[in-house]
């Protein structure tokens, strides 16, 4: 018996996007969650499912009155809403709920309502990783790279290739953050923050949220004019610290993933017409294009180098600008899913003809965990 | 205001004890030989409870790093400074800076050879840091 197919009803994304210091991070999440209540025409009653990560599902819950069947607050990093995508498909197909509403907001830039970041002392990162001075993600996300760049002969340029040809989809996308054209020079002569990776090869840091309802296929023939169908999903997790990865020049987190999205949607890498990779730093989308299938190890830089991931390229790659040039609030997963959702409703800012097939990627932690969702506009 | 240090746990209180004392002490399964880092009281490969702690070389190799070019205010640290992995000679990474050294692509070369330096931090802390091998102590 094949299992009912489970669809995408309702996305939006925060009102504001960029610089929010009028709310909070449950306020973020609320704003996203109304907006996306607006999109699928439902209302909190009609939502017994509450996921979402960085946040309590159960304070998301009690702000919008949502009385829940079922509760996932999975927080493995930016990929968690892939997680929540993948858990909610299951969960409706199970029965033990119906209409899923998932949840992110973030006051990456203002720090509105924020809890502190830091690690204990006595943890694992604490003891081995933070006496040695790293200052967040920009000195510790990075570090694979110089190794991969070694072992492939990948140059500085290529590297810095992929921020430009992030920025001119973002020249397309009104709610981008970033929008002037930026060359490679412009980005290698860009402030070093820590070597190799400069300004422009970090992403940005901004306020902002959004949110999904997932429900049955059958529900949303009924609901919506666009449903997006979940055709395949995969996760998977690695190490907490990268010092820890079996290779630092492939994840293997992404590799698993990915691999368990495409079999189990039934299709092949030619089949898909539009890709998010989860783009934090400039090296993600060389990781995620190699780990993914989309190309062979060591030939992604090439990939991108020769425009094939630029517009008017054979394989649209991070068409809102990404992490990079839209809006990173710190966990950018949300805003990739985003993306993927306009791209198949054919609302995108910079759309791809014909779209039917996309697949979103996201990152958890520094190559920690991973989540793929591939979608459809096609009824199944 | 120093580094941010360790707060060593039952589980990692030997190689805490050991950097103190200038052993860099890693653990070994009794029932399949790995090598491994960091500390928890069975074989990640094997799960077997019979392990031992045995002092390692001190040597290894830099495997890959980045160069923070902007400290955290009052960290004790003075940018631009490396961050790296290091691969041990016995197998296991570990995070660490690379000191004794310019903090330069030029000098910071990867495979370089390195052995391990014990910065005292105080009493009971002493930090794993590595060096070019040869460096002066």
């Amino acid at each position: 018996m094949s299992l009912q197919s489970v669809a995408i009803v309702g996305a939006a994304e925060t009102t504001k996007l960029g610089h929010i210091p009028e709310l909070s991070v449950l306020g973020l999440h609320t704003d996203a969650a109304l907006n996306t209540l607006a999109d699928a025409g439902l209302t909190a009653g009609n939502i017994d499912g509450v996921a979402t990560a960085g946040e309590s599902p159960v304070a998301v819950a009690h702000q919008l009155g949502i009385h829940p069947t079922w509760v996932d607050g999975t927080s493995v990093g930016g990929c968690s809403f892939m997680l929540h995508v993948r858990h909610a498909v299951a969960a409706i197909q199970a029965g033990q709920c119906t209409t899923v509403l998932i949840t992110h907001g973030e006051s990456g830039k203002s720090r509105i309502g924020a809890g502190w970041r830091g690690r204990a002392a006595s943890s694992l990162a604490g003891q081995f990783e933070a006496p040695f001075g790293p200052t967040g993600a920009p000195t510790l996300f990075t570090l694979p790279m110089l190794r991969y760049m070694k072992d492939f002969a990948l140059s500085h340029e290529q590297l810095a290739m992929v921020s430009v040809v992030q920025r001119e989809w973002a020249a397309m996308n009104p709610r981008a953050s970033h929008r002037d054209p930026i060359t490679v020079d412009d980005v290698l002569s860009s402030r070093m923050i820590a070597y190799p990776f400069r300004m422009l090869m970090c992403c940005l840091v901004t306020d902002g949220g959004g949110a999904l309802i997932l429900t049955s296929g059958e529900r949303a023939h009924d609901l919506g004019p666009r449903p997006v169908y979940v055709l395949g999903s995969g996760e998977s997790a690695e190490a907490p610290m990268i010092s820890q990865m079996q290779d630092l020049t492939t994840s293997r987190a992404f590799r698993t993933s990915g691999r368990q999205a495409f079999q189990q949607a039934g299709i092949g890498h030619a089949d898909v017409d539009h890709l998010m990779i989860y783009d934090a730093f400039a090296h993600l989308p060389i990781y995620g294009l190699e780990d993914l299938g989309f190309c062979e190890r060591g030939e992604a830089g090439s990939f991108i180098w020769e425009r094939n991931t630029a517009p008017g390229g054979r394989l649209p790659t991070n068409t809102n600008g990404g992490g990079l040039s839209y809006m990173h609030s710190g966990m950018y997963g949300m805003y990739a899913l985003q993306e993927s959702v306009r791209q198949l409703r054919g609302s995108a800012p910079a759309q791809v003809k014909d779209a039917a097939i996309s697949l979103c990627h996201g990152v958890g932690g520094m190559f920690a965990a991973a989540g793929t969702v591939l979608l459809t506009n096609e009824r199944p | 205001m120093p580094r941010s240090l360790p707060e060593p746990t039952p589980e990692t209180q030997h190689f805490w004890d050991g950097t103190v004392v200038g052993e860099l002490r890693l653990q070994r399964c009794d029932d399949c030989g790995s090598a491994y880092f960091p500390p928890r009281p069975f074989c990640p490969d094997c799960l077997s409870r019979s392990v031992q702690v045995f002092s390692a070389s001190g040597r290894a190799s830099l495997h890959s790093y980045v160069i923070n070019q902007r400290a955290a205010p009052d960290s004790g640290f003075e940018a631009p400074y490396s961050i790296a992995v290091v691969e041990l000679e016995e197998g296991p990474r570990m995070l660490t800076n690379i000191v004794r050294c310019p903090q330069t692509p030029e000098a910071l070369l990867l495979d370089m050879p390195l052995e391990v330096h014990f910065e005292k931090i105080s009493d009971a802390i002493a930090l794993p840091l590595f060096r070019p091998a040869g460096a002066s102590p």
